[in-house]
């Protein structure tokens, strides 16, 4: 039985003056965000933040891949750093060319989706772990390029990477200084936060729009069993590669603003591990639901930055700080990642169809349940 | 209308408020008890990863000198300064290092000895600038990283442009290598390293036969070794550090590959005599600055450290000295604040550790002395020492 | 002549070394379906735990080396069975009826834990091998090899061959592949399929611990972060040679050792000069996927129908 005030929520959620004021609050935190943070906690918990808005862009567009079509890919931040060295290339000392972002994002995202494509089309026939280990080497095939590609003519500038990175400018107001606007001071950092909010907003709205759409429906249809969905008329072929090419063309976007943001970037930035990151995101917070998505994505950027201060709970708890905090960071990361897949192995807020596979609810399980012997999905 | 997915969003935004505000900031004191007053200078190295040895070992040099100034007693501007270090890890990694970079600015540092590696130093480098944070790198070695033009990034390490050259010359006049080869690891201090010696044994006459590429997580580099073999080498030069050295020093041996081996001040530590043991003798390597036994300080500093930190990895001597620097400068200055020690810093001259210190305009460290060392049963000696340009006495 | 020869017999050598850690990672994809991340991680213990067990034993001088060398191999495996036992336990066998991934990312958790937990007991340095092993080099042909890298390769082949027999020829063999087809149908026929799964993971980690020391012999030494590498390495060796398949992981093994050797030794040349070793993980990704175009299922994997 749903608790009372389980119900009376969602009686409250259809009324439309609380929807509206509830959206509208949560539209004045987001707005005041890097301000609070910024008070609070220091400017650089506003840059995390701003990763963290990257990695929701990034989480989103993998989630196409992985949690809608169901195409296991473990070489996503290839496409990422696709996105990111042409910001690089387009608009650094490196070539000598300076094109504005507006014209390099789109771009971007169109050359990530061509390298979308370029990953898809050997590997249609691909199940599941080979198609793991295919997109693992496109991955790495293209770190190595990246890393390599400075003789015999300068590309990339090799494992030295590109600097001087010029940053982000909308209207002439430069994003990489601090600016006065209406009487606020707007750091830099608090101004990429509202162009990574707004560009994180519009990719959740595609997102949306393609869970409810005729792809999404087509990718969901591969994503539970390929051969039922060909015999239903679906060009398995074109709808596995639009997802490749959809989730690469979010990376090149938000890998051009990335170049941007930090003004440097080298081939260590995207190396398989960040892959596995991404990956942990979307499966953490629960595949195929766009929340959980977001909230494995700024879950996974924040707590390790958390952890920093687990020094600090150490001198509080002990009077003394008995292991590095440093040291502690990654392994109690690890452990958080076990703990979470055996207590919630949808992830933390599973899509609607999920729960519903994993529900105790005995007349769900007995429609779901297909043969005795099927016991894998 | 949207409604169903209220619940989530406010789910999302209640989840990371409260993660958010749980690591709240610490309002730390300006003042100890007695009334000195709190410096803080960062320490940014990676801590964790295949190079935490070295990147711990610059944080307990670094902490030597700390400690050691606060024992002496150092004032600022009539006002008794307390130095505080704090120390952060940045794994190596260019956006890690950004991260922590900020963290330290709006921690209120006053100066930061880091980074480690070039790759993490370049892009933080922009982040000190912006906040008008004297950094000093005891080991980036890239030349971009005072290429700049950023006032506030200076290095106590000669950067790859002289020792590349000191090593290559080295190489093809005192060793008779006529026929030579070179290895990188493909990181950005490797490949720096390995493109000026290049240039340097080409400049000198000498002929190169091979030049081969690896990584910095490889473990195995027999097939490279083997094809370098094939040409005849006499002398292989390896741009890259101690962990990867080591065994492919040992390979070389294993594959009867005779070329005469050497490297770069990656490879000049206890670390690699203790990880390629046998096949350590004979190797040589270069490595910035005198020999730690002959300056007037390097014997003191080598117990001073042994006793409390245990051997010496590599860069401590450097990250010491950079401390010093800094604290000179702000003595000099009569101030801690940024913008009054900076200024400074160009004009201060002083007996460290690792050499004469003093700087350049753009940030790099004067006098740039090479010595090159070689493994006789099994320690390193001396071999030579280059100084390339004498310190000028101001 | 010799040198393209020498490039044979490193390949040989390393693909031997990743064969063995990809036949851990075949064994338990075979039952579970799972991609043990965990399995480098356990190479690594194995490694680390002979070298503590024998830089414990030697210095003191009053232990024979023999002794030493053998309580050290015997210690590692069993700390290696023991923890493959532990982990399967509490991390897969909760998520046995779970979505693929979501074991996917508990095994990448459990990688994560430990070898940073390896790093908090070991410490950031790496440790060198003792130098225990007497070093003798022969010359084939113009070939150089040492008498490690003959036993690397032989014992390779031996442990093959005995876990061939192991899943063909014995009892457990038999339950083991039941289980793979079964676990439900396996059970109504006497088996029990906890025990088989905890069988396979114990097998697979004593492999494990097996090439850890290898490993940490023959370069000399081991760090808490070698693992990742050599897990990926054998891992993508074990799906060149058709994961699950037990020929196939030591085919693999081989063939990717070889294909990186000759790769790294010849991308110039082929090339032109154009391209050179720092491209050879490319060449042997490249030479992955190629495979797979043309057999989906890896060289040796079986063409599984889709299910309906």
């Amino acid at each position: 039985m749903t608790p009372s005030w389980r119900r009376r929520w969602q009686h409250l959620k259809h009324d439309r003056r609380t929807v509206i004021a509830t959206w509208l609050v949560m539209g004045i935190v987001l707005a005041l965000l890097p301000f609070v943070t910024g008070d609070l906690l220091g400017r650089s918990w506003v840059r995390i933040i701003d990763f963290a808005l990257l990695y929701i862009m990034l989480a989103l567009g993998l989630n196409i891949v992985v949690g809608y079509a169901g195409l296991l890919d473990l070489g996503y931040i290839a496409f990422y750093a696709v996105g990111a060295y042409l910001y690089a290339l387009l608009a650094s000392p490196q070539f000598g060319m300076h094109w504005p972002v507006w014209a390099i994002l789109p771009m971007g995202a169109t050359v990530a989706a061509g390298f979308g494509v370029l990953l898809g089309a050997p590997t249609l026939k691909l199940r599941g772990d080979y198609l793991a280990i295919v997109t693992l080497g496109f991955g790495e095939i293209v770190r190595i390029f990246l890393t390599n590609l400075n003789t015999p003519i300068n590309i990339t500038n090799g494992p030295q990477g590109i600097s001087l990175i010029d940053p982000v400018s909308i209207g002439g107001f430069s994003l990489g200084e601090t600016q006065s606007f209406l009487g606020i001071t707007l750091p830099s950092t608090y101004a990429y936060y509202y162009l990574f909010l707004a560009l994180s907003l519009a990719i959740v709205f595609i997102s949306i729009r393609l869970q409810d759409s005729r792809i999404g429906r087509a990718w969901v249809a591969i994503r539970e069993d390929e051969v039922a969905a060909a015999a239903m008329g679906i060009n398995t072929r074109n709808v596995k590669l639009l997802a490749f090419a959809m989730g690469a063309s979010f990376a090149g976007v938000s890998g051009g603003l990335f170049a941007g943001f930090q003004g440097f970037i080298s081939p260590e930035s995207f190396t398989l591990f960040e892959s596995v990151i991404v990956l942990c995101m979307i499966v953490l917070g629960g595949m195929g639901n766009i929340a959980g998505v977001v909230l494995g994505a700024l879950l996974i950027t924040i707590f390790p930055e958390a952890l920093r201060y687990l020094g600090d709970l150490q001198q509080l708890s002990f009077g003394r700080v008995l292991v590095d905090p440093n040291d502690l960071r990654l392994l109690v990361f690890g452990l958080a990642l076990v703990i979470v897949m055996l207590f919630r192995p949808a992830g933390l807020l599973p899509s609607v169809r999920r729960r519903r596979e994993f529900s105790a609810d005995e007349s769900v399980l007995s429609q779901e349940q297909a043969s005795l012997y099927d016991t894998r999905r | 209308m949207y409604s169903k997915y209220l619940n989530h969003a406010l789910m999302a935004v209640l989840i990371t408020a409260a993660v958010l505000t749980a690591c709240g900031k610490k309002n730390e004191a300006a003042k100890t008890a007695s009334g000195e007053l709190i410096v803080k200078i960062g320490q940014v190295s990676p801590l964790t990863g295949p190079q935490s040895h070295l990147g711990k070992d610059n944080d307990n040099g670094a902490r030597l000198a700390i400690d050691e100034a606060n024992a002496r007693g150092v004032t600022l501007g009539g006002q008794k300064v307390k130095f505080v270090l704090l120390s952060e890890d940045d794994q190596a990694d260019p956006k890690t290092a950004t991260i922590v970079a900020q963290k330290l600015v709006d921690a209120g540092v006053k100066g930061v000895v880091g980074h480690l590696n070039s790759g993490a130093s370049i892009p933080a480098s922009k982040i000190y600038f912006d906040a008008g944070i004297p950094q000093i790198s005891p080991s980036a070695t890239a030349i971009k990283y005072t290429d700049q033009g950023f006032k506030t990034a200076f290095r106590t390490m000669t950067n790859d442009r002289q020792q590349g050259r000191v090593v290559g010359e080295f190489m093809v006049k005192k060793m008779g290598g006529k026929r030579v080869a070179i290895i990188d690891d493909r990181t950005a201090y490797g490949q720096g390293l390995a493109d000026e010696v290049e240039k340097a044994v080409k400049a000198s006459g000498g002929e190169l036969v091979a030049r081969e590429y690896t990584s910095d997580k490889v473990m195995d580099f027999s097939a490279i070794l083997t094809s370098i073999k094939g040409k005849n080498p006499d002398v292989l030069f390896f741009g890259g550090m101690d962990p990867q050295g080591a065994p492919m020093a040992k390979q070389m041996r294993s594959l009867g590959l005779k070329a005469r081996f050497l490297g770069g001040d990656g490879l000049q530590t206890p670390e690699f005599l203790k990880l390629a043991s046998a096949a350590a003798e004979g190797v040589t390597a270069s490595s910035p600055g005198l020999p730690i036994d002959g300056m007037p300080g390097g014997k003191v500093f080598r117990e001073k450290f042994n006793a409390k930190y245990g051997v010496i990895q590599n860069y401590a001597p450097y990250a010491y000295d950079a401390v010093t620097a800094m604290i000179t400068a702000m003595e000099k200055a009569g101030s801690a604040e940024p913008a009054k020690y900076l200024v400074e810093l160009p004009n201060i001259r002083f007996a460290g550790v690792t050499g004469e210190i003093g700087f350049d305009t753009k940030g790099d460290v004067l006098g740039g002395a090479i010595t090159l060392y070689r493994v006789k049963a099994g320690k390193w000696e001396v071999v030579e020492t280059v100084v390339s340009g004498s310190v000028p006495k101001k | 002549m010799d040198i393209f020869l020498q490039q044979i017999v490193n390949g040989l050598v390393l693909g031997s070394i990743y064969a063995l850690i990809a036949l851990g990672y075949t064994m338990v994809y075979g039952i579970l379906e799972l991609i043990n991340f965990a399995h480098g991680e356990v190479t690594m213990i194995g490694g680390m735990v002979c070298i503590a067990i024998l830089q414990a034993l030697l210095p003191a001088g009053s232990v024979p080396l023999l002794v030493a060398l053998a309580l050290g191999v015997g210690g590692a495996i069993l700390v290696c069975m023991l923890l493959g036992l532990a982990i399967e336990r509490v991390a897969y066998r909760p998520l046995r009826r779970a979505p693929r991934l979501t074991a996917l990312i508990t095994a990448i958790g459990v990688s994560i834990v430990l070898q940073n937990t390896a790093m908090l007991i070991w410490g950031k340095q790496y440790v060198s091998f003792p130098d225990v092993i007497e070093i003798k080099r022969y010359e084939f042909v113009g070939a150089h090899i040492t008498n490690l890298q003959i036993t690397i390769v032989l014992l390779a082949l031996l442990l093959m061959l005995a876990l061939l027999v192991l899943v063909y020829r014995t009892r457990l063999g038999r339950a083991m592949r039941a289980t793979a087809q079964s676990p439900d149908l396996a059970a109504l026929m006497g088996v029990n399929p906890n025990s088989v799964i905890a069988a396979t993971f114990i097998i697979g980690a004593a492999l494990a611990a097996v090439a850890g020391i290898m490993v940490s012999a023959y370069y000399g030494l081991a760090h808490y972060y070698m693992g990742f590498l050599l897990g990926l390495k054998a891992f993508s060796a074990a799906v060149l040679g058709g994961i699950g398949n037990v020929a196939g992981a030591m085919l693999g093994g081989i063939l990717l050792g070889l294909v990186e050797s000759l790769g790294a030794g010849y991308i110039g040349p082929l090339t032109g000069g154009f391209l050179g070793s720092n491209y050879q993980d490319v060449f042997a990704f490249f030479v992955l996927i190629l495979v797979l175009v043309f057999r989906p299922s890896g060289l040796l994997g079986e063409r599984v129908g889709e299910r309906a």
